[in-house]
C-alpha cells in the first residue's frame, strides 16, 4: 500500500489543480508572454479601427478636397492630406480593413487548403502522396512574390484576386508543415486501434488526425498573417493589388509617395508606419503563440 | 556524396519541367491580348481584324497550346527564350543588359548582410538580456515587419530632404566608375539587405544560444579556454547549419525584395523587368524570367544542402 501512496497523492493534487477561467488564462498569457500580449493589443487596435472606421474616421477616405492638397499634419488633419486633398488618417483607418481582410482570408484559405492537402498526403500515402509532394515542390520553386505577381496579373487588380494570388503560394508551405505532423500522428497507437475497430478513413481523418494537427496549423496561420499583409502591400505598391481609389496601405505608398517626397513626406511616412506596426503586432503574437502551443520550441 | 549529387540533379528535372508547364499555363490564361496591346489597345474597335490575325500569326499565338509549349521548351533547352513581344529583341539579350545590376545587388546584399548579421547575432547571444541584446533584437524584429519598398522610400526621402539627391537614371557598372556605382547602389543594397540581415541575426542569436548550453561548451570552459576561442571556434561553426539553410529559403525574399527595390529606385534590373513584362503581358519575357528565377532557387537550395557536410562532417549524404 505504501508504494501506492505517492501516486494517490499526485492524483488528488491533480484533481485539486484550479481550472483557470478564460479571464485568468488571459492574465496568465499577459504575465508570461508580455511581447505576445503587446502584439495582441496591436491586433485588437487594428481590428477596432477597421470595424469602426466609418464612425471613427474624421473624413470620407475617398472624398478629395483640392483646397487642402498636401496639408501638413495639423489639428484638422492629424496625418496630413495627400495630393488629392484626401485625409490620410481616414484612409489609413479604412486601409486597416483591406489589410486585415486580405491578411486573414489569404492566410486562412491558403493554410486550410494546404493543411487539408498535407493531411490527405500523409494519411493516404502512396501515389497520392508522391503526386501531391511533387506538385508542392513545383509550387515551392517559385519565390512567393513572383508567383503572386504572376497570378495577380492574370486575375487583374481587385481585392478578392489579391487574396487568391497571396493564398496560393501559402498552400505548399502549410502542406509541408501539416504533412510532417500528420505523418507522426498516423503512427500513433490510437489511430491503429480505431482502424482495427473498423472506422472509415474519412472518420479517422476528421475525428483523430485533424484535431491533432491543429497546433502546427494555427502556428502556420499566425505566421503567415503578417507575411500576407506585407504581400498585399507589395502587390498594391507594384500596381497589381487593389486599385485606386481603394485606401490600401501599399497603394498609398506607390507613385505619389516618392514623387512628392520633398513636398509632403508625411504621405510616405504614415502608411508605412501602419504596415510595419500591423505586421510587427502579428509577428509578436505569432511568435508567442508558437512558444505556447509547441512545447518543443520553449526555450530555457 | 557523388551519388547524392547525381540524384539531386536528376530530381531537379521533374521539378523544373513542372515549373515550366505551370509558368506556361499561368501566362496563357492571362486575360488581355498581346497582339491587341501591341496595336495600343482596341479603342472603339478601330483595329482591322485581319491585321490583328496577322499579328497573332506572326507571334505564333494562333498555334495550339501544346505546339506553343513544345516550341518554347525546345528553345529553353538551347537557351533560346524567344523574342520579347514588346521590344522585339531576344529575351536573352534583354536579360543580359539587366543582369549585372541585379547580380551586384543580390550578391552585395547577401554578403554584406551576412557579414553584419553573424557578429551581431553572436554578440546578442553572448550578452543575452543586456541592453546590447535588446537593441539588436528590436532592430532585427523591425526588419521582418518593415516592407522593403518602404525602407527604399524612406532612404529616398532622407536623401532628397537632406542632400537634394534623386536616384540616377543610368546604371554605372563598378568597372566603369566604382565611386559612382557605390553611390548609386548603396541605398538599394541597404533596402534589399535589411530584412536579410534581420532574419540572419535572429537565427544566429537563437542557434548560438542553444549551442552555448551544450555539454562540450561546458567542457571547453572547464578546460580554461578563453571566451573568444569558445564562441568563435566551438559555438559559431556548430550554429551555422540553420543559418546556411536560411540563405536558401531567404533567397525567395531576396528576389521579392529585388522586384520592389528596383521599382522604388527606378533601377533597370531583372526585378523591374519582371514587373514591366507582367504589365505588358510580354509572355516570352515573363515565362523566361519566372522560369529562370525558379531554376536559380532550386540550384541555390541544392548548393545550400551540399554545404551542410562542410560545416558538419557528421552529415553523410545518401
Amino acid at each position: 500500500m505504501a508504494t501506492n501512496y505517492p501516486l494517490a497523492q499526485t492524483t488528488a493534487s491533480a484533481a485539486l489543480a484550479p481550472q483557470l477561467t478564460a479571464g485568468e488564462e488571459v492574465v496568465k498569457f499577459i504575465r508570461t508572454k508580455p511581447l505576445g500580449a503587446a502584439g495582441a493589443l496591436i491586433i485588437l487596435l487594428m481590428l477596432f479601427l477597421a470595424t469602426f472606421a466609418n464612425v471613427l474616421a474624421p473624413y470620407d477616405p475617398y472624398q478629395g478636397d483640392y483646397g487642402v492638397q498636401f496639408a501638413r499634419p495639423s489639428a484638422e488633419h492629424w496625418f496630413g492630406t495627400d495630393e488629392f486633398g484626401r485625409d490620410l488618417l481616414s484612409r489609413i483607418m479604412y486601409g486597416a480593413r483591406i489589410a486585415l481582410f486580405v491578411g486573414f482570408t489569404a492566410s486562412f484559405s491558403g493554410c486550410t487548403l494546404g493543411g487539408l492537402l498535407g493531411v490527405i498526403s500523409a494519411y493516404w500515402g502512396g501515389r497520392i502522396d508522391l503526386l501531391l509532394e511533387r506538385l508542392m515542390d513545383i509550387l515551392l520553386a517559385f519565390p512567393q512574390l513572383i508567383l503572386a505577381l504572376a497570378i495577380a496579373s492574370i486575375l487583374g487588380p481587385a481585392v478578392q484576386n489579391v487574396v487568391i494570388a497571396i493564398s496560393i503560394p501559402i498552400i505548399p508551405r502549410a502542406a509541408r508543415v501539416v504533412r510532417a505532423t500528420a505523418l507522426s500522428v498516423r503512427e500513433n497507437v490510437y489511430v491503429e486501434a480505431i482502424q482495427a475497430l473498423g472506422a472509415s478513413k474519412p472518420r479517422i481523418v476528421l475525428q483523430h488526425i485533424i484535431p491533432n494537427v491543429m497546433a502546427p496549423y494555427l502556428i502556420m496561420l499566425t505566421a503567415q498573417l503578417g507575411g500576407a499583409i506585407l504581400a498585399e502591400a507589395a502587390l498594391s505598391f507594384l500596381g497589381l493589388g487593389t486599385a485606386e481609389p481603394t485606401p490600401s496601405w501599399g497603394l498609398m505608398l506607390s507613385g505619389s509617395a516618392s514623387l512628392y517626397a520633398e513636398k509632403a513626406p508625411w504621405i510616405a511616412l504614415f502608411p508605412g508606419v501602419a504596415i510595419s506596426l500591423g505586421v510587427f503586432g502579428f509577428n509578436l503574437f505569432g511568435d508567442s503563440l508558437r512558444d505556447a502551443l509547441d512545447p518543443k520550441l520553449r526555450k530555457g | 556524396m557523388r551519388t547524392y549529387i547525381a540524384k539531386r540533379l536528376l530530381l531537379i528535372i521533374p521539378t523544373l519541367l513542372g515549373a515550366a508547364v505551370l509558368v506556361f499555363l499561368i501566362m496563357r490564361v492571362i486575360p488581355g491580348d498581346v497582339a491587341l496591346l501591341i496595336f495600343g489597345g482596341d479603342q472603339a474597335g478601330q483595329i482591322d481584324p485581319q491585321q490583328l490575325a496577322a499579328m497573332r500569326h506572326r507571334l505564333g499565338l494562333d498555334q495550339p497550346l501544346i505546339v506553343q509549349f513544345w516550341s518554347w521548351l525546345w528553345g529553353v533547352l538551347r537557351f533560346d527564350f524567344g523574342t520579347s513581344l514588346w521590344t522585339g529583341r531576344p529575351v536573352v539579350e534583354e536579360l543580359l543588359i539587366r543582369l549585372p545590376l541585379s547580380l551586384e545587388l543580390t550578391l552585395a546584399a547577401t554578403v554584406i548582410s551576412v557579414l553584419i548579421a553573424i557578429p551581431f547575432g553572436m554578440l546578442a547571444a553572448v550578452r543575452q538580456d543586456s541592453w546590447v541584446d535588446y537593441v539588436i533584437r528590436v532592430v532585427s524584429i523591425g526588419g521582418l515587419a518593415i516592407p522593403s519598398f518602404w525602407v527604399g522610400i524612406l532612404c529616398i526621402l532622407f536623401l532628397v530632404i537632406f542632400f537634394g539627391w534623386g536616384p540616377p537614371l543610368e546604371f554605372t557598372p563598378p568597372w566603369v566608375s566604382p565611386w559612382a556605382n557605390f553611390q548609386q547602389m548603396v541605398w538599394p543594397i541597404v533596402t534589399v539587405g535589411y530584412r536579410y540581415a534581420a532574419v540572419t541575426t535572429r537565427m544566429t542569436r537563437s542557434t548560438v544560444l542553444e549551442v552555448l548550453r551544450e555539454d562540450y561548451i561546458r567542457t571547453a570552459w572547464a578546460k580554461g579556454l578563453a571566451q573568444r576561442a569558445i564562441v568563435i571556434r566551438h559555438a559559431l561553426k556548430n550554429s551555422m547549419l540553420p543559418v546556411i539553410t536560411l540563405i536558401g529559403t531567404e533567397f525567395a525574399f531576396l528576389i521579392g525584395g529585388l522586384v520592389v527595390t528596383e521599382t522604388v529606385f527606378t533601377l533597370n534590373g531583372v526585378g523591374r523587368f519582371v514587373v514591366d513584362a507582367v504589365a505588358h503581358r510580354d509572355y516570352p519575357v515573363v515565362q523566361a524570367l519566372v522560369f529562370l528565377i525558379a531554376f536559380c532557387f532550386v540550384i541555390v537550395n541544392l548548393l545550400v544542402d551540399l554545404t551542410y557536410a562542410w560545416f558538419d562532417p557528421r552529415i553523410r549524404y545518401r
